[in-house]
């Protein structure tokens, strides 16, 4: 059986990893490369990056980022933000990217992710959803970094961009982001249930119980987590030891 | 001396992080996507992300199947990566019957949709999972310096089933479904994981290569 994956999860703006609080206020951390270097030999099981502001400005800035980072850490690496083609997804694969995380476009226009399916295989192909709560059970799919509803319902979306060729969905709770209130469960377990491809939990991790809940009770696959490691508040081999210690099937290092 | 080692570039994929690994590890390293270099090679890689018929055009359209068929020959050590590997074997079942290189017998079909419980599983299978490496087969080959049990990364939608046991190298164990995970024939091998992305424990993998 795989492992349930711990990956850390890095928001980019211009230079700098930032951080913020249900995708607003952000607050400038310093030099992802460093982070990301920090959780590669901490054993981080994947890195995600993420540029907060492409959609606004159209276009992705992280190639140099990733092509630095690329370098010197080998464990896959997903990239997101301001994706909007094929040509976009190649030149971040040529870059060094494993595979693209792609939210606002993909609503837009749903063919994109057939596109990148095809081209590249759907195992590059994440679907980032930024789910906002309407009411019990129902929750609406964000784009531009969780500003803009797109009246889709977020379950109901997950499932085409499945059938349309994603391999993977990376599913933000904007509510919970940056709260450390915990994930979202009813959320994940909904969406993680309704499709057969695996789903990252994102936006809500203040401990390591979250991450416990989100895996039981949510069905996450994967576990993505910012605050948290980005503030020092706990390191990764604790957090992987937490999860080990309860039964969590999680990687041994 | 640097060892040298060719990786052909095909037009599939991220092949960057497949040269940054063999570099790290100290290597030298070569793209190529001609008959010639192929030839001249001394340890030959064949990466590759995507489906089967993809691969294989790739290749195709290149005129590289046969040299690296000529290559296989020669008993110099090569290494198939994940859809790398697949082409390795003589046919896949992705999207129709597709034929591979036939260098180790056996065939790519789907991973079962369940496990072996009956439930549905997630697929692609994609994650950090423990190879399970063959005691008997693992003496001198890329395995020398890896225990059993240790974790690598895996993203795949079809799986390889070759027709020997003694291809297996290493299997690992998806939902009670064995998943190969290596296979090997003299000094062709294949793995279904990225030793690229697998961190120190690919790398190490990658290194082993190296000393054959």
């Amino acid at each position: 059986m795989p492992n349930i994956r711990l990956i850390a999860r890095l928001d980019i703006k211009g230079p700098n990893l930032i951080k913020g609080v249900q995708l607003e206020g952000l607050r400038v951390m310093g030099d992802p490369e460093e982070f990301a270097t920090r959780y590669y030999h901490q054993g981080a099981d994947e890195l995600i990056y993420m540029d907060v502001v492409a959609s606004l400005y159209g276009r992705n800035n992280l190639t140099e980022i990733v092509r630095h980072s690329a370098q010197n850490i080998f464990i896959p690496l997903t990239v997101g933000g301001g994706v909007r083609s094929t040509d976009d997804v190649n030149a971040l694969l040529r870059a060094g990217a494993d595979k693209v995380a792609i939210n606002t476009a993909a609503i837009k226009r749903p063919g994109l992710i057939q596109e990148v399916a095809r081209r590249f295989g759907s195992q590059c192909m994440v679907l980032s959803i930024e789910a906002k709560k309407v009411s019990e059970g129902k929750w609406e799919a964000y784009t531009d970094n969780g500003r803009e509803p797109s009246g889709l319902d977020v379950v109901e979306w997950a499932m085409r961009g499945c059938e349309l060729g994603a391999g993977e969905i990376m599913l933000t709770s904007v509510d919970q982001e940056g709260t450390r209130r915990g994930f979202d469960c009813d959320l994940v377990r909904s969406v993680a249930t309704a499709v057969p491809i695996p789903v990252i939990a994102s936006g809500g991790m203040g401990m390591t119980e979250h991450m416990v809940e989100v895996v039981k009770a949510g069905c996450a696959d994967a576990v993505a987590m910012a605050d948290i490691l980005h503030y020092k508040r706990m390191e990764l081999p604790e957090i992987r030891a937490a999860g080990l210690d309860v039964g969590l099937h999680v990687r041994h290092l | 001396m640097k060892p040298v080692v060719t990786i052909i570039d095909y037009g599939v994929g991220n092949i960057f992080s497949v040269c940054r690994a063999f570099e790290h590890c100290g290597a030298e390293v070569r793209l190529c996507d001609s008959e010639r270099e192929i030839l001249q090679a001394e340890r030959l890689v064949l990466p590759g992300v995507g489906a089967f018929a993809d691969g294989m055009a790739g290749l195709r359209s290149r005129n590289l199947i046969e040299p690296i068929n000529q290559f296989a020959g020669t008993g110099r050590p090569f290494l198939g990566i994940c859809l790398g590997m697949q082409m390795l074997m003589e046919s896949s079942e992705e999207f129709g019957l597709q034929q591979g290189l036939g260098l180790i017998p056996g065939k790519v079909v789907a991973i079962p949709s369940t496990g072996d419980n009956g439930v549905p599983h997630k697929i692609p299978h994609i994650g950090w999972n423990e190879l399970l490496i063959s005691e008997t087969n693992r003496v001198g080959t890329i395995f020398d310096n890896t225990s059993s049990g240790s974790a690598v990364y895996f993203v795949h939608s079809f799986h390889v089933v070759p027709k020997f046991s003694q291809s297996r190298l290493a299997d690992c164990d998806y939902n009670g479904r064995m998943i190969c995970a290596a296979v090997r024939s003299d000094s062709i091998y294949g793995c279904q994981f990225h030793p690229e992305k697998s961190g120190e424990i690919g790398l190490t993998i990658i290194k082993s290569f190296l000393d054959k």
